[in-house]
Protein backbone atom coordinates (compact mmCIF):
# COMPACT_ATOMS: atom_id res chain seq x y z
CA UNK A 1 0.00 0.00 0.00
CA UNK A 2 1.11 3.37 -0.97
CA UNK A 3 2.60 6.16 2.03
CA UNK A 4 -0.08 9.22 2.54
CA UNK A 5 -0.20 11.93 4.87
CA UNK A 6 -2.60 13.28 7.11
CA UNK A 7 -4.05 15.52 4.74
CA UNK A 8 -4.73 12.85 1.93
CA UNK A 9 -6.25 10.39 4.93
CA UNK A 10 -8.71 13.57 6.13
CA UNK A 11 -9.09 14.71 2.44
CA UNK A 12 -10.34 10.63 1.28
CA UNK A 13 -12.59 10.84 4.81
CA UNK A 14 -14.28 13.80 3.78
CA UNK A 15 -14.85 12.56 0.06
CA UNK A 16 -16.57 9.64 0.88
CA UNK A 17 -19.41 11.58 3.08
CA UNK A 18 -20.44 12.94 -0.22
CA UNK A 19 -23.09 10.79 -2.07
CA UNK A 20 -24.06 10.66 -5.84
CA UNK A 21 -25.93 12.78 -7.15
CA UNK A 22 -25.67 15.68 -4.34
CA UNK A 23 -25.37 19.14 -4.42
CA UNK A 24 -21.88 19.87 -2.68
CA UNK A 25 -21.46 23.42 -1.38
CA UNK A 26 -17.61 23.44 -1.95
CA UNK A 27 -15.44 25.32 0.37
CA UNK A 28 -11.73 26.55 0.05
CA UNK A 29 -8.58 24.60 0.35
CA UNK A 30 -9.05 20.53 1.34
CA UNK A 31 -12.92 20.43 0.75
CA UNK A 32 -11.53 21.52 -3.10
CA UNK A 33 -9.87 18.11 -3.43
CA UNK A 34 -12.82 15.84 -1.89
CA UNK A 35 -15.04 17.40 -4.21
CA UNK A 36 -12.80 16.57 -7.14
CA UNK A 37 -11.88 13.39 -5.36
CA UNK A 38 -15.94 12.01 -4.94
CA UNK A 39 -16.11 13.25 -8.65
CA UNK A 40 -13.86 11.11 -9.76
CA UNK A 41 -14.54 7.98 -7.94
CA UNK A 42 -18.10 6.91 -5.96
CA UNK A 43 -19.98 10.36 -6.94
CA UNK A 44 -19.62 11.44 -10.45
CA UNK A 45 -22.87 12.64 -10.68
CA UNK A 46 -22.60 15.18 -7.68
CA UNK A 47 -22.41 18.60 -8.61
CA UNK A 48 -19.95 21.75 -6.65
CA UNK A 49 -21.46 25.10 -5.64
CA UNK A 50 -18.70 27.66 -5.18
CA UNK A 51 -19.25 31.16 -3.24
CA UNK A 52 -18.12 33.06 -6.06
CA UNK A 53 -21.07 32.65 -8.34
CA UNK A 54 -19.90 29.17 -10.16
CA UNK A 55 -21.58 25.49 -10.36
CA UNK A 56 -19.91 22.51 -11.88
CA UNK A 57 -20.89 19.53 -12.87
CA UNK A 58 -17.34 18.35 -14.09
CA UNK A 59 -14.16 18.45 -12.84
CA UNK A 60 -11.73 21.55 -13.39
CA UNK A 61 -9.59 20.47 -16.58
CA UNK A 62 -6.27 21.35 -14.57
CA UNK A 63 -5.29 21.08 -11.01
CA UNK A 64 -6.38 24.87 -9.38
CA UNK A 65 -4.90 25.51 -6.23
CA UNK A 66 -8.37 27.85 -5.60
CA UNK A 67 -12.10 28.34 -6.73
CA UNK A 68 -10.85 31.30 -8.39
CA UNK A 69 -8.82 30.15 -10.68
CA UNK A 70 -9.25 30.31 -14.31
CA UNK A 71 -9.46 26.35 -15.01
CA UNK A 72 -12.49 26.29 -12.45
CA UNK A 73 -14.51 28.76 -14.50
CA UNK A 74 -13.66 26.72 -18.10
CA UNK A 75 -17.06 24.90 -19.01
CA UNK A 76 -19.11 25.60 -16.16
CA UNK A 77 -22.44 24.77 -15.39
CA UNK A 78 -23.31 28.31 -14.34
CA UNK A 79 -20.97 31.75 -13.86
CA UNK A 80 -23.57 33.47 -11.99
CA UNK A 81 -23.32 36.21 -8.52
CA UNK A 82 -22.34 35.29 -5.02
CA UNK A 83 -26.01 36.03 -4.49
CA UNK A 84 -26.70 33.33 -6.71
CA UNK A 85 -24.86 30.83 -5.22
CA UNK A 86 -26.30 31.49 -1.46
CA UNK A 87 -29.63 31.60 -2.77
CA UNK A 88 -29.17 27.71 -3.84
CA UNK A 89 -28.41 27.11 -0.45
CA UNK A 90 -30.73 29.78 1.14
CA UNK A 91 -33.74 27.69 -0.52
CA UNK A 92 -32.58 24.10 0.81
CA UNK A 93 -30.67 22.94 -2.12
CA UNK A 94 -27.45 22.45 -0.68
CA UNK A 95 -27.36 18.65 0.95
CA UNK A 96 -23.88 18.75 2.05
CA UNK A 97 -20.62 20.92 2.70
CA UNK A 98 -17.39 21.29 4.17
CA UNK A 99 -16.23 23.75 6.69
CA UNK A 100 -13.19 24.25 9.07
CA UNK A 101 -12.33 26.27 12.13
CA UNK A 102 -9.75 27.53 14.67
CA UNK A 103 -11.81 26.21 17.82
CA UNK A 104 -14.46 23.96 18.15
CA UNK A 105 -17.02 22.71 20.97
CA UNK A 106 -18.43 19.43 21.96
CA UNK A 107 -21.92 20.20 19.82
CA UNK A 108 -20.08 21.22 16.98
CA UNK A 109 -20.17 25.46 17.20
CA UNK A 110 -17.38 26.90 15.47
CA UNK A 111 -15.42 29.62 15.63
CA UNK A 112 -13.08 31.94 12.70
CA UNK A 113 -13.05 35.28 14.59
CA UNK A 114 -11.08 35.62 17.20
CA UNK A 115 -9.31 34.08 20.07
CA UNK A 116 -9.73 36.29 23.16
CA UNK A 117 -7.51 36.35 25.99
CA UNK A 118 -8.58 37.72 29.67
CA UNK A 119 -8.25 41.66 28.79
CA UNK A 120 -9.25 41.72 25.02
CA UNK A 121 -8.14 39.82 21.64
CA UNK A 122 -5.78 37.44 21.49
CA UNK A 123 -5.73 36.92 17.84
CA UNK A 124 -8.24 38.19 15.03
CA UNK A 125 -8.76 35.33 12.55
CA UNK A 126 -10.20 36.05 8.98
CA UNK A 127 -13.62 35.85 10.01
CA UNK A 128 -16.97 34.12 8.67
CA UNK A 129 -16.88 34.14 4.90
CA UNK A 130 -19.28 31.47 3.75
CA UNK A 131 -19.26 29.28 7.02
CA UNK A 132 -21.90 30.83 8.74
CA UNK A 133 -24.16 30.94 5.78
CA UNK A 134 -22.67 26.65 5.52
CA UNK A 135 -23.24 25.74 8.98
CA UNK A 136 -27.09 27.65 9.41
CA UNK A 137 -28.50 26.46 5.68
CA UNK A 138 -26.73 23.45 4.24
CA UNK A 139 -28.56 19.94 4.55
CA UNK A 140 -26.08 18.61 6.45
CA UNK A 141 -21.99 20.17 6.85
CA UNK A 142 -18.91 18.38 7.80
CA UNK A 143 -16.23 20.12 9.59
CA UNK A 144 -12.79 18.93 8.77
CA UNK A 145 -9.70 20.97 11.28
CA UNK A 146 -6.62 20.29 13.21
CA UNK A 147 -7.21 18.22 16.82
CA UNK A 148 -5.49 19.95 19.15
CA UNK A 149 -6.35 21.01 22.39
CA UNK A 150 -6.09 24.44 21.98
CA UNK A 151 -9.11 24.40 18.93
CA UNK A 152 -11.18 21.45 21.28
CA UNK A 153 -12.35 23.79 23.88
CA UNK A 154 -15.00 23.59 26.36
CA UNK A 155 -16.56 26.54 25.00
CA UNK A 156 -15.38 28.43 21.76
CA UNK A 157 -14.55 32.45 22.50
CA UNK A 158 -17.36 33.00 19.78
CA UNK A 159 -19.68 31.13 17.77
CA UNK A 160 -19.23 32.12 13.92
CA UNK A 161 -20.61 28.94 12.54
CA UNK A 162 -23.53 27.49 14.95
CA UNK A 163 -23.17 23.59 15.23
CA UNK A 164 -25.74 22.78 17.72
CA UNK A 165 -25.84 25.16 20.11
CA UNK A 166 -26.16 24.31 23.72
CA UNK A 167 -27.81 20.67 21.91
CA UNK A 168 -30.89 18.68 21.22
CA UNK A 169 -33.45 21.53 19.54
CA UNK A 170 -31.45 24.18 20.27
CA UNK A 171 -31.44 25.10 16.36
CA UNK A 172 -35.00 24.57 16.38
CA UNK A 173 -35.35 27.28 19.15
CA UNK A 174 -33.38 29.52 17.01
CA UNK A 175 -35.27 29.37 14.08
CA UNK A 176 -32.56 27.64 12.02
CA UNK A 177 -34.53 26.04 8.83
CA UNK A 178 -32.72 22.80 8.61
CA UNK A 179 -28.89 21.04 9.13
CA UNK A 180 -26.12 21.14 11.67
CA UNK A 181 -22.93 19.15 11.66
CA UNK A 182 -23.19 15.76 10.33
CA UNK A 183 -19.17 15.05 11.45
CA UNK A 184 -15.82 16.07 12.23
CA UNK A 185 -12.99 14.89 10.51
CA UNK A 186 -9.66 16.07 12.07
CA UNK A 187 -5.92 14.57 11.67
CA UNK A 188 -6.41 12.15 14.41
CA UNK A 189 -10.27 10.66 14.24
CA UNK A 190 -13.32 10.94 12.60
CA UNK A 191 -16.26 11.92 14.84
CA UNK A 192 -20.17 11.70 14.22
CA UNK A 193 -22.89 13.79 16.43
CA UNK A 194 -25.12 11.58 18.90
CA UNK A 195 -29.58 12.07 17.58
CA UNK A 196 -30.15 12.67 21.36
CA UNK A 197 -27.51 14.51 22.72
CA UNK A 198 -26.30 16.15 19.85
CA UNK A 199 -22.78 15.90 21.48
CA UNK A 200 -19.24 14.71 19.57
CA UNK A 201 -18.90 10.91 19.23
CA UNK A 202 -15.67 9.26 18.73
CA UNK A 203 -16.71 7.07 15.16
CA UNK A 204 -12.99 5.88 14.68
CA UNK A 205 -9.58 6.90 14.91
CA UNK A 206 -7.14 6.91 12.18
CA UNK A 207 -4.17 4.33 11.85
CA UNK A 208 -1.72 4.47 14.62
CA UNK A 209 -3.22 6.99 16.99
CA UNK A 210 -4.54 5.96 19.98
CA UNK A 211 -7.73 6.80 22.39
CA UNK A 212 -5.70 8.52 25.05
CA UNK A 213 -4.16 10.56 22.25
CA UNK A 214 -7.48 11.60 21.13
CA UNK A 215 -8.37 12.30 24.86
CA UNK A 216 -5.38 14.43 25.38
CA UNK A 217 -5.95 16.75 22.90
CA UNK A 218 -9.44 17.37 23.99
CA UNK A 219 -10.97 19.63 25.93
CA UNK A 220 -14.25 17.50 27.23
CA UNK A 221 -14.74 13.75 28.45
CA UNK A 222 -14.46 12.17 25.15
CA UNK A 223 -17.46 10.33 24.05
CA UNK A 224 -16.85 7.17 22.37
CA UNK A 225 -18.93 4.64 19.78
CA UNK A 226 -19.69 1.35 20.93
CA UNK A 227 -18.25 0.19 17.74
CA UNK A 228 -14.96 2.23 17.47
CA UNK A 229 -13.08 1.59 14.17
CA UNK A 230 -9.87 2.69 12.66
CA UNK A 231 -10.29 4.97 9.67
CA UNK A 232 -10.04 3.26 6.49
CA UNK A 233 -7.03 4.34 4.91
CA UNK A 234 -7.27 6.07 1.28
CA UNK A 235 -7.04 3.11 -1.56
CA UNK A 236 -4.15 3.85 -4.38
CA UNK A 237 -6.97 4.71 -6.58
CA UNK A 238 -7.75 7.69 -4.28
CA UNK A 239 -4.26 8.80 -3.54
CA UNK A 240 -3.39 8.61 -7.87
CA UNK A 241 -5.90 10.69 -8.40
CA UNK A 242 -5.57 13.57 -5.17
CA UNK A 243 -1.93 13.69 -6.52
CA UNK A 244 -3.13 14.22 -9.68
CA UNK A 245 -5.36 17.21 -8.79
CA UNK A 246 -2.56 18.15 -6.20
CA UNK A 247 0.36 17.71 -8.07
CA UNK A 248 2.80 19.39 -5.76
CA UNK A 249 1.21 18.62 -2.45
CA UNK A 250 -0.05 22.43 -1.83
CA UNK A 251 -2.63 21.51 -0.15
CA UNK A 252 -2.28 17.67 0.57
CA UNK A 253 2.20 17.62 1.45
CA UNK A 254 4.20 17.23 2.05
CA UNK A 255 4.39 13.38 1.18
CA UNK A 256 7.93 12.51 2.42
CA UNK A 257 7.67 12.12 6.32
CA UNK A 258 4.27 11.08 7.16
CA UNK A 259 3.88 7.39 6.69
CA UNK A 260 1.05 5.38 6.73
CA UNK B 1 -20.88 60.23 -29.11
CA UNK B 2 -21.53 60.16 -25.48
CA UNK B 3 -19.25 61.94 -23.54
CA UNK B 4 -15.68 59.70 -22.67
CA UNK B 5 -15.42 59.14 -18.83
CA UNK B 6 -11.72 58.47 -19.67
CA UNK B 7 -9.30 59.39 -17.18
CA UNK B 8 -5.71 58.06 -15.44
CA UNK B 9 -6.03 55.87 -12.38
CA UNK B 10 -4.78 59.02 -10.36
CA UNK B 11 -7.40 61.46 -11.66
CA UNK B 12 -9.97 58.63 -10.94
CA UNK B 13 -8.73 57.93 -7.19
CA UNK B 14 -7.87 61.48 -6.90
CA UNK B 15 -11.40 62.81 -7.86
CA UNK B 16 -13.64 59.85 -6.69
CA UNK B 17 -12.29 58.64 -3.35
CA UNK B 18 -11.92 61.76 -0.74
CA UNK B 19 -10.84 60.46 2.80
CA UNK B 20 -13.46 58.99 4.42
CA UNK B 21 -14.86 57.37 1.95
CA UNK B 22 -16.79 54.04 1.56
CA UNK B 23 -15.72 51.95 -0.83
CA UNK B 24 -16.42 48.64 -2.39
CA UNK B 25 -13.05 46.51 -3.70
CA UNK B 26 -12.43 42.87 -4.53
CA UNK B 27 -16.03 42.03 -5.43
CA UNK B 28 -15.32 39.54 -7.14
CA UNK B 29 -13.97 37.36 -4.61
CA UNK B 30 -10.79 35.88 -6.05
CA UNK B 31 -11.09 37.35 -9.64
CA UNK B 32 -10.68 40.11 -11.13
CA UNK B 33 -9.93 42.44 -7.97
CA UNK B 34 -8.88 45.99 -8.63
CA UNK B 35 -4.95 45.52 -7.24
CA UNK B 36 -4.00 48.79 -9.13
CA UNK B 37 -6.78 50.92 -8.09
CA UNK B 38 -5.90 49.61 -4.54
CA UNK B 39 -2.08 50.41 -5.02
CA UNK B 40 -2.93 53.98 -5.95
CA UNK B 41 -5.36 54.47 -3.13
CA UNK B 42 -2.25 53.62 -1.14
CA UNK B 43 0.20 55.99 -3.15
CA UNK B 44 -2.34 58.83 -2.50
CA UNK B 45 -2.03 58.11 1.30
CA UNK B 46 -5.69 58.02 1.44
CA UNK B 47 -6.73 57.59 4.84
CA UNK B 48 -10.01 56.49 7.21
CA UNK B 49 -11.35 54.72 4.32
CA UNK B 50 -14.27 51.94 5.04
CA UNK B 51 -13.46 48.94 3.10
CA UNK B 52 -16.49 47.06 2.11
CA UNK B 53 -16.54 43.87 0.10
CA UNK B 54 -16.91 39.64 0.78
CA UNK B 55 -13.58 38.76 0.63
CA UNK B 56 -11.41 41.00 -1.38
CA UNK B 57 -8.47 38.46 -0.81
CA UNK B 58 -4.83 39.92 0.17
CA UNK B 59 -5.48 43.45 -1.09
CA UNK B 60 -7.82 44.64 2.20
CA UNK B 61 -4.68 43.24 4.00
CA UNK B 62 -2.61 45.82 2.04
CA UNK B 63 -4.65 48.60 2.43
CA UNK B 64 -4.76 48.30 6.37
CA UNK B 65 -1.40 47.98 6.16
CA UNK B 66 -0.90 51.06 4.40
CA UNK B 67 -2.42 52.65 6.79
CA UNK B 68 -5.42 53.96 4.41
CA UNK B 69 -8.56 52.21 6.78
CA UNK B 70 -9.93 52.62 9.74
CA UNK B 71 -12.89 50.05 9.13
CA UNK B 72 -13.51 47.14 7.48
CA UNK B 73 -17.18 45.62 6.71
CA UNK B 74 -16.54 42.28 5.25
CA UNK B 75 -17.10 38.66 5.85
CA UNK B 76 -13.23 37.38 5.49
CA UNK B 77 -10.02 39.15 5.40
CA UNK B 78 -6.79 37.20 4.54
CA UNK B 79 -5.26 35.65 1.80
CA UNK B 80 -6.85 33.05 0.43
CA UNK B 81 -4.43 30.33 -0.26
CA UNK B 82 -3.14 30.83 2.65
CA UNK B 83 -4.92 31.98 5.61
CA UNK B 84 -4.35 34.82 7.83
CA UNK B 85 -3.84 38.36 6.71
CA UNK B 86 -1.07 39.85 8.79
CA UNK B 87 -1.52 43.46 8.89
CA UNK B 88 -5.11 43.13 9.55
CA UNK B 89 -4.51 40.52 12.52
CA UNK B 90 -2.12 43.88 14.00
CA UNK B 91 -4.72 46.47 13.28
CA UNK B 92 -7.53 44.53 14.74
CA UNK B 93 -5.54 43.13 18.06
CA UNK B 94 -3.55 46.81 18.58
CA UNK B 95 -7.22 48.71 17.81
CA UNK B 96 -6.19 50.67 14.90
CA UNK B 97 -9.49 49.12 13.11
CA UNK B 98 -13.03 48.42 13.99
CA UNK B 99 -14.38 45.15 12.21
CA UNK B 100 -18.27 44.82 11.26
CA UNK B 101 -18.46 40.93 10.75
CA UNK B 102 -20.55 39.83 7.61
CA UNK B 103 -21.19 36.37 6.33
CA UNK B 104 -21.00 36.09 2.35
CA UNK B 105 -24.64 35.86 2.57
CA UNK B 106 -25.07 38.74 4.82
CA UNK B 107 -22.43 41.45 3.05
CA UNK B 108 -24.35 40.42 -0.08
CA UNK B 109 -27.74 41.16 0.96
CA UNK B 110 -26.35 44.56 2.51
CA UNK B 111 -25.38 45.43 -0.89
CA UNK B 112 -28.27 43.99 -2.56
CA UNK B 113 -30.86 46.17 -0.28
CA UNK B 114 -28.36 48.95 -0.96
CA UNK B 115 -28.88 48.02 -5.06
CA UNK B 116 -32.67 47.68 -4.34
CA UNK B 117 -33.81 51.14 -2.25
CA UNK B 118 -34.67 49.58 0.40
CA UNK B 119 -33.74 49.86 4.43
CA UNK B 120 -32.42 46.13 4.60
CA UNK B 121 -33.13 42.51 3.11
CA UNK B 122 -33.95 39.34 5.40
CA UNK B 123 -31.96 36.30 5.21
CA UNK B 124 -31.95 33.24 7.01
CA UNK B 125 -28.34 33.21 7.80
CA UNK B 126 -26.53 33.92 10.95
CA UNK B 127 -29.52 32.82 13.26
CA UNK B 128 -27.84 31.67 16.37
CA UNK B 129 -24.15 33.39 15.68
CA UNK B 130 -22.46 35.81 18.06
CA UNK B 131 -22.32 38.22 14.38
CA UNK B 132 -25.75 38.93 15.87
CA UNK B 133 -24.27 40.55 18.85
CA UNK B 134 -21.28 42.00 17.71
CA UNK B 135 -22.29 43.48 14.04
CA UNK B 136 -24.97 46.30 14.67
CA UNK B 137 -26.07 46.69 11.05
CA UNK B 138 -27.89 42.70 11.82
CA UNK B 139 -30.90 42.56 13.75
CA UNK B 140 -33.23 39.51 14.33
CA UNK B 141 -36.74 39.96 13.30
CA UNK B 142 -40.21 38.56 13.13
CA UNK B 143 -41.62 37.47 9.97
CA UNK B 144 -44.81 39.48 8.86
CA UNK B 145 -46.21 36.56 7.14
CA UNK B 146 -44.91 33.30 8.58
CA UNK B 147 -44.22 34.67 12.20
CA UNK B 148 -41.00 33.03 12.10
CA UNK B 149 -37.22 34.23 12.78
CA UNK B 150 -35.53 36.30 10.43
CA UNK B 151 -32.33 38.17 10.19
CA UNK B 152 -32.80 41.63 8.72
CA UNK B 153 -29.63 43.01 6.96
CA UNK B 154 -29.19 46.84 6.88
CA UNK B 155 -28.39 48.19 3.19
CA UNK B 156 -25.00 49.12 2.35
CA UNK B 157 -24.45 52.49 0.40
CA UNK B 158 -21.10 52.22 -0.53
CA UNK B 159 -20.08 56.09 -1.77
CA UNK B 160 -17.70 54.52 -4.48
CA UNK B 161 -17.40 50.88 -6.11
CA UNK B 162 -14.08 50.13 -7.85
CA UNK B 163 -14.42 46.81 -10.47
CA UNK B 164 -11.75 45.73 -12.62
CA UNK B 165 -13.55 44.23 -15.88
CA UNK B 166 -12.64 42.56 -19.15
CA UNK B 167 -13.25 45.61 -21.95
CA UNK B 168 -15.46 48.96 -21.71
CA UNK B 169 -16.26 52.32 -23.50
CA UNK B 170 -15.17 55.30 -22.82
CA UNK B 171 -18.92 56.23 -21.89
CA UNK B 172 -18.59 53.93 -19.29
CA UNK B 173 -20.39 50.68 -20.55
CA UNK B 174 -18.52 47.52 -19.38
CA UNK B 175 -18.44 43.90 -20.09
CA UNK B 176 -17.78 41.85 -17.20
CA UNK B 177 -17.84 37.91 -17.70
CA UNK B 178 -16.67 34.61 -15.47
CA UNK B 179 -18.03 34.69 -11.77
CA UNK B 180 -19.19 37.79 -11.11
CA UNK B 181 -18.98 37.50 -7.02
CA UNK B 182 -21.10 40.68 -5.77
CA UNK B 183 -20.31 43.16 -8.73
CA UNK B 184 -23.71 43.77 -9.89
CA UNK B 185 -24.80 44.46 -6.53
CA UNK B 186 -21.95 46.44 -5.86
CA UNK B 187 -22.11 49.11 -9.04
CA UNK B 188 -26.10 49.27 -8.39
CA UNK B 189 -25.19 50.00 -4.26
CA UNK B 190 -22.84 52.73 -4.48
CA UNK B 191 -23.10 56.26 -5.64
CA UNK B 192 -20.08 56.42 -7.53
CA UNK B 193 -18.62 53.80 -9.85
CA UNK B 194 -14.58 53.57 -11.25
CA UNK B 195 -14.28 50.84 -13.92
CA UNK B 196 -10.83 50.01 -14.63
CA UNK B 197 -10.64 47.43 -18.15
CA UNK B 198 -8.29 45.47 -19.48
CA UNK B 199 -9.33 46.67 -23.31
CA UNK B 200 -11.09 50.10 -24.14
CA UNK B 201 -13.38 49.06 -27.00
CA UNK B 202 -15.57 51.45 -29.20
CA UNK B 203 -19.53 51.86 -28.24
CA UNK B 204 -20.36 49.55 -30.95
CA UNK B 205 -18.82 46.68 -29.25
CA UNK B 206 -20.59 46.84 -25.61
CA UNK B 207 -23.94 47.78 -27.30
CA UNK B 208 -23.31 44.69 -29.63
CA UNK B 209 -23.92 42.19 -26.24
CA UNK B 210 -26.11 44.00 -23.72
CA UNK B 211 -26.61 40.98 -21.46
CA UNK B 212 -22.89 41.14 -20.78
CA UNK B 213 -23.25 44.95 -19.68
CA UNK B 214 -22.64 45.49 -15.57
CA UNK B 215 -24.70 48.28 -14.88
CA UNK B 216 -26.03 51.38 -17.29
CA UNK B 217 -23.33 53.21 -18.05
CA UNK B 218 -24.85 56.56 -16.61
CA UNK B 219 -24.00 55.17 -13.32
CA UNK B 220 -20.53 55.16 -13.82
CA UNK B 221 -18.15 58.02 -12.93
CA UNK B 222 -14.99 57.37 -14.62
CA UNK B 223 -13.09 54.62 -16.61
CA UNK B 224 -9.09 53.93 -16.49
CA UNK B 225 -7.76 51.97 -18.87
CA UNK B 226 -5.24 49.44 -17.27
CA UNK B 227 -3.83 46.39 -18.59
CA UNK B 228 -3.58 43.62 -16.04
CA UNK B 229 -5.31 45.76 -13.06
CA UNK B 230 -5.95 43.10 -11.27
CA UNK B 231 -3.15 40.95 -10.90
CA UNK B 232 -2.15 38.90 -9.39
CA UNK B 233 -5.62 37.80 -8.86
CA UNK B 234 -7.02 36.18 -12.52
CA UNK B 235 -8.99 38.22 -15.35
CA UNK B 236 -10.91 35.34 -17.37
CA UNK B 237 -10.07 35.99 -20.59
CA UNK B 238 -6.74 37.36 -20.21
CA UNK B 239 -4.21 36.11 -17.42
CA UNK B 240 -4.27 33.40 -14.89
CA UNK B 241 -3.67 33.66 -11.20
CA UNK B 242 -0.09 34.59 -10.01
CA UNK B 243 -0.16 32.16 -7.55
CA UNK B 244 3.62 33.07 -6.56
CA UNK B 245 2.58 36.81 -5.54
CA UNK B 246 0.35 35.51 -3.18
CA UNK B 247 2.93 33.30 -0.99
CA UNK B 248 6.13 36.12 -1.56
CA UNK B 249 3.31 38.30 0.20
CA UNK B 250 2.23 36.02 3.03
CA UNK B 251 6.06 35.96 3.96
CA UNK B 252 6.58 39.65 3.35
CA UNK B 253 3.73 40.90 5.56
CA UNK B 254 4.53 38.64 8.40
CA UNK B 255 6.41 41.52 10.45
CA UNK B 256 6.01 45.44 9.38
CA UNK B 257 9.48 45.80 8.50
CA UNK B 258 8.49 42.99 6.02
CA UNK B 259 5.65 44.53 4.89
CA UNK B 260 7.04 48.36 4.46
CA UNK B 261 9.89 46.77 2.47
CA UNK B 262 7.15 44.82 0.16
CA UNK B 263 5.48 48.49 0.28
CA UNK B 264 8.53 50.11 -0.92
CA UNK B 265 9.45 48.34 -4.18
CA UNK B 266 5.75 47.15 -5.36
CA UNK B 267 3.91 50.32 -4.05
CA UNK B 268 5.64 53.87 -3.71
CA UNK B 269 8.68 52.20 -5.17
CA UNK B 270 6.60 52.48 -8.74
CA UNK B 271 4.61 55.75 -9.81
CA UNK B 272 2.10 53.27 -12.31
CA UNK B 273 0.97 50.01 -13.18
CA UNK B 274 2.59 50.36 -16.35
CA UNK B 275 6.22 50.85 -13.94
CA UNK B 276 4.86 47.85 -11.66
CA UNK B 277 4.26 45.63 -14.98
CA UNK B 278 8.41 46.69 -15.60
CA UNK B 279 8.92 45.51 -12.57
CA UNK B 280 7.55 42.35 -12.65
CA UNK B 281 8.81 41.38 -16.02
CA UNK B 282 7.49 40.43 -19.42
CA UNK B 283 8.33 36.90 -18.74
CA UNK B 284 6.12 36.38 -15.47
CA UNK B 285 3.38 37.90 -17.60
CA UNK B 286 3.99 35.74 -20.52
CA UNK B 287 3.88 32.58 -18.19
CA UNK B 288 0.90 34.19 -16.97
CA UNK B 289 -1.37 34.35 -20.13
CA UNK B 290 -4.23 32.41 -20.93
CA UNK B 291 -2.82 29.55 -23.02
CA UNK B 292 -5.86 27.58 -23.81
CA UNK B 293 -8.57 30.13 -25.55
CA UNK B 294 -11.98 28.91 -25.05
CA UNK B 295 -14.70 32.06 -26.92
CA UNK B 296 -17.95 31.75 -26.20
CA UNK B 297 -20.44 31.29 -29.68
CA UNK B 298 -22.30 34.63 -30.58
CA UNK B 299 -26.00 35.35 -29.37
CA UNK B 300 -27.89 37.33 -32.35
CA UNK B 301 -30.03 40.07 -30.72
CA UNK B 302 -31.37 41.19 -33.77
CA UNK B 303 -35.30 41.73 -34.67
Amino acid sequence: MTAYTAAELMVTAAARKIRNGEIVFVGMRLPLLGFLLAKCTHAPRAVGVYELGIVRDNPSPRPILTMGDLPNLYQAAWLADTGDAMALLQQGAVDISFIGGAQIDRYGNLNTTVIRSSNGIRTRLPGSGGACDLACLAGRHMIIMAHEKRRFVARVDYVTSPGFGRGSGWRQQRGLPRGGPAGVITTLGCFSFDPQTREMVLDSVHPDVDLETIQAHTGWPVAVSDRLETTPAPTDEELAILRRFDPDGYWTGPRRTENA
Amino acid sequence: MPESKLMTMVEAVDRFVPDGSEIALGCGLETCIPFSAGHELMRQKKRRLALIGPISDMLFDQLVGAGCADRIRAAWVGNVITGSGYNFRRAVESGAIDVEDHTNLTITMGLRAGAAGVPFMPTLTALGSDLLSTNSQLKEMVCPFTGGPLVAVRAIRPDVAIISVQRAAASGGAHAWGNLGVSREACMASRQVIIVAEEIVPEDTICSDPNRILLPSFRVGAVVHEPWSAHPSPMPGFYNRDHQVFLDYQQASKTPPGFAEWFSRWVVGVASRTEYLDLLGNDRQRQLMITHSAPSVPVDYGY
